[in-house]
């Protein structure tokens, strides 16, 4: 481990669903600094799949994933639920629960804390509740707390997955393409809401991301994936046309 | 344009051939259907003969006598008894039975012989269950309700079953990304994608146990069945008249009464 605390240590990652196939062939990075962090790479590089292995939605075929000096590699049962609740998790569909109203929703982030008696007696905190509000309004949907989550448009769904998310007091925040599905404008407030939670929490956001723009844009670092390895990290000036080529291959798509 | 100008075509085989076992199997459906009826004998003027008893069964039906409500009202009371208490533990053990059959929740060593648990429950029919009940428990109500619990999950047990393999993974992941456990992840994620799902099941499985625990008396299981099958074997017939009357009610109401639940839930879900 290095002198500073580390949120996220990833180390020689490896992921197959099909024997012999490998999607993620042998990841290392680690994160120490808070903000927003852009994986970029074309699709079916396994983008995906490295952020569904942190959070343990996919199980790695071997390699090491410490999230606060703790192993979820392996992790099974109680420890891999204290594990999720440590990472938060933002999907491209936004994934909320429709017919539950939006409250309802965001308050689901908390469930991590609760036993399922209280979660069938909706028995929530007076704090949790407090702050479920708190974040919605922060989110500018403070009147549409009671609406199903359904009724609500893309971009509000996806405001409404980003306090879910927050609701958990995460330690990381994952987003899996928390854009594709938008419109750029609403992109763009989005990826505002994520840095900002960021910066207020102190923590990392780990960004996968097709729009290169939009990562030079909001992310601190940025992670270039291709074909299962990463090809380039660091900073976002120094992503040159040359690393791009290298990440997506050809160059007809450049300018 | 290629393919829209007639020009020299490479043949291409019909997409849709003649399958010769289609001509075969439809053929030998209809002589299977000649050769059933020939062989029970049906012919028309068994049919109007027919006609004619059921003419004097009528007349005797007419007008139907309520001069014994009391025995009637038991009956009807405990039939009633008999379909609530069924419908209530069936559909509740059904909750349970159907999620450890859905197969996207549960392994199949789980899910495998849960759903044979449930096509047994399913192969035979209510009466045949009934006898059964009735000779290992003897005569009365708790043979009727034993009968109408293995019926509700034999139905309830599947379609919640099928109901949960068809909601959306999505939610699901997402609330399991919160650290939920098992049990917060059904409450939060499946109940809600089913609910009034359910709801719809269960008002018809309830209206379906209405009718049956009104039929399981008459082979002993307790209800209105009894009652009115002791009506047929005396020739009672316009008491006979009287119980038909009373089930007909009965259903009527529910129906009436099924609509405003569904309603009820259809708001809130």
């Amino acid at each position: 481990m290095t002198a500073m605390q580390s949120y996220l240590d990833i180390k020689d990652l490896k992921k197959e669903y099909v024997q012999g196939t490998p999607i993620l062939k042998g990841i290392n990075f680690s994160i120490e600094q808070p903000g927003i962090i852009a994986i970029i790479g074309p699709s079916g590089t396994g983008k995906s799949t490295l952020l569904r292995c942190i959070n343990r939605l996919v199980t790695p075929s071997s390699g090491n994933i410490i999230i606060n000096s703790q192993d979820a590699s392996n992790a099974r049962g109680k420890m891999l639920r204290q594990l999720r609740r440590q990472v938060a998790m933002v999907f491209q569909e936004y994934n909320l629960v429709e017919r539950l109203s939006v409250i309802e929703n965001v308050l689901s982030g908390r469930l991590g804390y609760m036993s399922s008696w209280q979660a069938w007696r909706r028995q929530y905190s007076q704090h949790d509740i407090n702050t479920a509000f708190e974040l919605l309004a922060a989110v500018g949907l403070s009147d549409q707390a009671n609406k199903r989550a359904d009724s609500l448009s893309g971009g509000q769904r996806q405001r409404v997955g980003i306090a879910r998310a927050v609701m958990q007091d995460p330690s990381i925040i994952l987003a899996d393409e928390p854009t594709s599905s938008l419109d750029p404008k609403t992109a763009v407030e989005i990826m505002s809401l994520l840095e900002r939670f960021a910066s207020e929490k102190n923590i990392p956001a780990l960004v996968n991301m097709h729009d290169v723009k939009l990562a030079q844009r909001f992310a601190t670092r940025i992670i270039g994936m291709s074909n299962g390895h990463i090809i380039y990290d660091g900073p976002p000036q120094d992503i040159s046309d040359d690393i791009l080529k290298e990440i997506y291959g050809g160059e007809s798509w450049l300018d | 344009m290629a393919g829209l100008t007639p020009q020299q075509h490479k043949m291409h085989p019909d997409p849709f051939p003649r399958k010769p076992w289609h001509s075969v199997l439809s053929v030998l459906v209809v002589v299977y259907l000649v050769y059933s009826i020939n062989t029970m004998g049906l012919d028309w003027q068994r049919f109007i003969d027919g006609l004619g008893h059921a003419d004097k069964l009528l007349d005797r039906m007419f007008p139907p006598n309520f001069s014994r409500w009391e025995l009637l009202l038991e009956g009807l009371l405990e039939s009633l008894e008999i379909a609530v208490i069924s419908s209530a533990a069936g559909i509740f053990l059904s909750l349970f039975i159907g999620l450890l059959a859905a197969r996207n929740f549960m392994p199949n060593w789980v899910s495998v012989p849960v759903r044979g648990f449930i096509a047994i429950c399913r192969s035979f029919h209510p009466v045949i269950i009934a006898i059964l009940f009735v000779k290992s428990v003897g005569f009365g109500a708790l043979a009727g309700i034993l009968t109408l619990i293995i019926a509700t999950i034999g139905f309830i047990a599947k379609l919640f079953a099928e109901a949960i393999e068809e909601i959306s993974f999505k939610q699901v992941e997402a609330i399991q990304a919160t650290g939920a456990n098992f049990i917060s992840v059904i409450l939060f994620s499946v109940m809600p994608q089913v609910f009034s799902r359910f709801i719809g099941f269960a008002t018809y499985q309830f209206d379906s146990n209405l009718r049956n625990s009104t039929m399981v008396g008459i082979v002993g299981a307790g209800g209105l069945g009894g009652t009115l099958f002791s009506a047929f074997q005396r020739f009672d017939y316009d008491f006979v008249a009287a119980i038909l009357i009373t089930i007909i009610a009965l259903i009527l109401f529910w129906e009436f009464l099924s609509t405003l639940v569904r309603r009820i839930f259809q708001c809130r879900s």
